[in-house]
């Protein structure tokens, strides 16, 4: 996200869901989009169906790769190196949009000449990828448009991941791909509800709407709102924080819905920081291995148990509704909140119903302004959808980017922070199954999914396979410097050799135990794509 | 705008529209089996048949495209007798067993028939049992019910484009199955159940096939994508679930998680429904207010750079709101995050 908030000036997906089908090439990179987002997955492999070309850059072979015109097979944690000489191609061959970058860009100059020392032959080295099909990578996508990028966790989840992202937006400027039907760059939001998350300020350094905390003029906004001065300092991300609680600086922790013990990196960092809390309150609709160490769990209600809204991946704000009674004493999350804080003896926290919430966040979030329950009874809307006329919002940055001019970044290629050595040959990256969700909670409490997805399998490539005289089934322990896990084994090449694939689904093998916790300095995000392991037999 | 008639009406269409879509448009009802909203045009069952004046023989309304002045009759008596005809057919190899079967009055062919007056077998019933495929958790796949529409094959070619299931064989023999004829649960199918949604009979059914009282459309707690969709309700608890067509998230469309994982998470008997407080360093079920006060104590206690909240991207646009409120105004901290990275 912050990767696009500087280029762009909005980190959310530019396009919506449909328009992808408009897309005369489709870049999918870091996205496995038919296991991740199934029915988005369907709009692809349909657009394909229909003339658009596509690209996969993927370190695996995933669903999509069965009907991409090219197949980028690059090593995990190479994507800077990929992407810039796929710029660079384009700039060579003249393939890019000048009367674009002209009108809508700037920093174009000192951006071409940090291109001049990228060549072809380091990018085939670093990437994996013979050049001939980065060049034909290059004039596809510069020549097929409207060309739409889609990425995922696969891009963002490095100790680079911003820079990836700046290097998949001067991409998209470079070809004038943005802010027209069918072009644009698609970041794919991991969970139903991460973009609202974010858009309503759970977030360290903004309130709702993206305003900055560090802002007086949002200060000014909020104490007449709220009464309250808000505290100017940027807050904690939720990977600081475990450090911060070891360090004795945070004692007390209110955490909702959420299971950091199976999906944060360096999990048995998390257990210990967690352990180490003075108090730790946990609200959520199952006991999971998180919510365990707490010293009160508050039964919060299910989707279907209340009613709200959900923003999905394309920014369209759409309406939860209360289909049944909360289970047993559960209580909605939101009147749980309001209680605490009306014990607190609070004010602002009266609520009764959350329309009449989504109206305090109309009035004080400009993006959202428009949006009430009235409105979305007729529908989803997206925003930005400033005022209560306004239709909402398709495609961002259709006449000016959201800061204004969009800005190309030059960018340097670094390496993942653990490479491959002796003692940790392979490289592990994660990811999720199409039959199972995140760390599980709701999931495998279904039975049916269970049958296709039930344990978790370390997926490696038959050479390794081999070479480690291991068969399908077999177990093993993989280790990394942070720990073990034990797994089944398959055979399989979906991965490339040298690389292996878990999900982190299964408490039983809870993967994020061997992941790195090193983060992207700018974004804050752990690099869970990129470790290094050994593998065992057991 | 294309002016036609249609049954001596007066009817507009668009250009490109198929007469069977003009027809539907204007409210005029031609029987099918084979065409969705969501597919190519077939030509499959042939029920669609009409007489088009200048035309020769009968076309199928869902493979003729509208032309300006046509003029198009969907009830004469040859019409009616060649679409009697295929239905005669068409049940000549299907059970009768309407008042027990699964889709009793929601079932196609049975709507089809009745519109037609048919009111008995006129030939004999051809073939014997069929085995069923019964490997999915989800759905079951049972042959003896299928009238070979495609509609199933062709959804998993044209909606999902993951072309599990195929026709095989020629004839009495055609049959949907998969690559080597194996069970479902041993092919490609990724269990999405669009197939299911769009069988017009019985032979692809949910296990799970009772009907709900209401319909409440709402929204998918499982990935990014936002899909809509209508949670069937009955005795208070969630027996089905449909995509929703009025969100363009979607279309219409689910997945394997958004359609079969819902209830049994929402009703699993692991919901915690009491709060719990640690005592004797056990969680133990407490009421409301013992917890309430515990945690407002307890969190009164601290200065506010010694409190972190950590929010849900599970939970709703509102409660994400309010926790961040919580946060900045009661806790006075900007110790606030969720795994938007993770």
């Amino acid at each position: 996200m912050a990767g696009l908030a500087t280029t762009f000036g909005s980190g959310a997906m530019t396009n919506s869901n449909n328009d992808i089908t408009d897309a005369a090439c489709i870049l999918a990179i870091g996205s496995n989009t038919t296991e991740t987002h199934p029915v988005i997955g369907f709009n692809v492999k349909k657009a394909v169906r229909h003339g658009t070309k596509l690209i996969v850059a993927n370190p695996r072979r995933i669903g999509l790769v069965r009907f991409a015109d090219i197949w980028l097979r690059q090593k995990p944690g190479s994507d800077v190196a990929l992407l810039m000489a796929i710029t660079k191609v384009i700039l060579d061959d003249g393939l890019h949009d000048s009367a674009f970058i002209q009108q809508r860009c700037e920093n174009f100059d000192t951006f071409k000449q940090s291109l001049d020392n990228i060549d072809l032959a380091s990018a085939e080295n670093i990437t994996g990828v013979p050049r001939n099909q980065i060049i034909e990578a290059a004039r596809m996508y510069a020549r097929n448009s409207p060309a739409s990028i889609l990425y995922a966790m696969g891009i963002t989840q490095h100790s680079h991941g911003t820079d990836n992202v700046m290097a998949i937006a001067n991409l998209a400027m470079l070809t004038g791909n943005i802010g027209k039907p069918g072009s644009g760059v698609n970041p794919l939001r991991g969970q139903n509800n991460v973009q609202g998350a974010c858009d309503m300020g759970s977030l360290p350094d903004v309130c709702s709407g993206y305003q900055k905390v560090t802002d007086p003029a949002i200060k000014e906004k909020f104490k007449a709102a709220w009464g309250i001065d808000l505290p100017s300092d940027t807050g904690l991300a939720i990977t600081e924080m475990f450090d911060a609680i070891l360090q004795g600086k945070i004692k007390a922790l209110y955490l909702i819905g959420e299971n950091p013990v199976l999906s944060d990196p360096d999990a048995s960092h998390v257990r210990e920081a967690l352990s180490n809390l003075e108090f730790f309150v946990a609200q959520d609709i199952f006991m999971n291995e998180t919510a365990e160490l707490a010293h009160v769990v508050l039964p919060g209600t299910s989707f279907a148990e209340k009613d709200g809204t959900f923003t999905n991946t394309e920014r369209r704000v759409q309406r939860v509704r209360k289909a049944i009674e909360p289970t047993g004493n559960s209580r909605a999350d939101w009147l749980i909140t309001c209680q605490i804080a009306q014990r607190m003896k609070a004010k602002g926290f009266d609520f009764e119903h959350p329309s009449q919430i989504m109206d305090e966040i109309a009035e004080l979030t400009p993006s959202y302004g428009g949006i009430s329950y009235k409105r979305l009874e007729r529908g989803g809307l997206q925003w930005p959808c400033p005022t209560t006329e306004h239709p909402g919002t398709q495609i961002l940055h259709t006449q000016q980017f959201a800061r204004g001019k969009g800005r190309f970044m030059p960018l340097e290629y670094k390496p993942p922070a653990e490479l491959p050595d002796d003692d940790y040959p392979l490289i592990l990256t994660t990811g999720r199954s199409l039959f199972q969700y995140h760390t599980g909670t709701m999931s495998r409490k279904v039975a049916g999914l269970n049958l296709f997805k039930g344990e978790e399998e370390v997926e490696i490539n038959p050479q390794d396979a081999e070479r480690l005289a291991l068969k399908d089934g077999d177990r093993v322990r993989v280790v990394s410097r942070r720990g073990h896990v034990t797994a089944g084994v398959k055979i399989t090449d979906a991965s490339s050799p040298g690389v292996v694939f878990m999900t982190f689904h299964f408490a039983e093998s809870p993967t994020n135990i061997l992941t790195n916790p090193v983060l992207d300095p700018v974004s804050r995000i752990p690099e869970l794509k990129v470790c290094s392991v050994r593998i065992e037999k057991v | 705008m294309l002016k036609l008639i249609i049954n001596g009406r007066q009817v507009t269409a668009k250009n490109g529209m198929t007469v069977l879509q003009a027809a539907q448009e204007a409210g005029i009802y031609i029987p099918t089996l084979c065409a969705d909203p969501d597919l190519e045009p077939h030509g499959g069952c042939r029920l669609c048949i009409v007489e088009v004046e200048g035309m020769r023989d009968m076309p199928t309304a869902c493979t003729t495209t509208v032309s300006d002045g046509m003029v198009v009759n969907t009830e004469t008596e040859a019409v009616n007798k060649a679409r009697r005809t295929v239905i005669d057919l068409l049940i000549s190899d299907h059970p009768m067993d309407c008042l027990t079967c699964v889709k009793n009055q929601r079932c196609e062919l049975q709507e089809v028939a009745a519109y037609l007056g048919i009111t008995e077998r006129h030939l004999p019933m051809t073939i014997t049992e069929r085995p069923v495929d019964d490997s999915n958790p989800f759905f079951t796949l049972d042959h003896n019910y299928c009238i070979l529409c495609q509609r199933c094959t062709r959804t998993c070619d044209e909606v999902t484009v993951v072309n599990a299931v195929e026709i095989i064989n020629r004839g009495y023999d055609s049959k949907v199955s998969t690559f080597g004829d194996k069970p479902l649960m041993e092919s490609i199918c990724k269990s999405c159940g669009e197939c299911v949604v769009r069988c017009p009979v019985a032979a692809l059914v949910p296990k799970n096939n009772i009907i709900p009282t209401s319909e409440v459309e709402t929204t998918c707690p499982y990935c990014g994508v936002g899909c809509m969709m209508h949670l069937g309700i009955r005795d208070d608890k969630i027996i089905s679930v449909k995509g929703s067509r009025n969100s363009q998230a979607n279309n219409g469309r689910l997945c394997v998680k958004g359609r079969y994982g819902i209830a049994d998470f929402v009703h699993h008997p692991q919901r915690l429904t009491e709060p719990l407080i640690r005592k004797n360093n056990v969680l133990q079920e407490a009421n409301w207010d013992e917890a309430l006060d515990i945690v407002t104590e307890k969190l009164s206690g601290y200065s506010c750079d010694q409190i972190a909240v950590i929010a849900s991207a599970k939970c709703t646009n509102e409660e994400n709101y309010i926790v961040q409120k919580f946060a900045r105004t009661v806790l006075g901290t900007n110790n606030i995050d969720h795994c938007a990275r993770l």
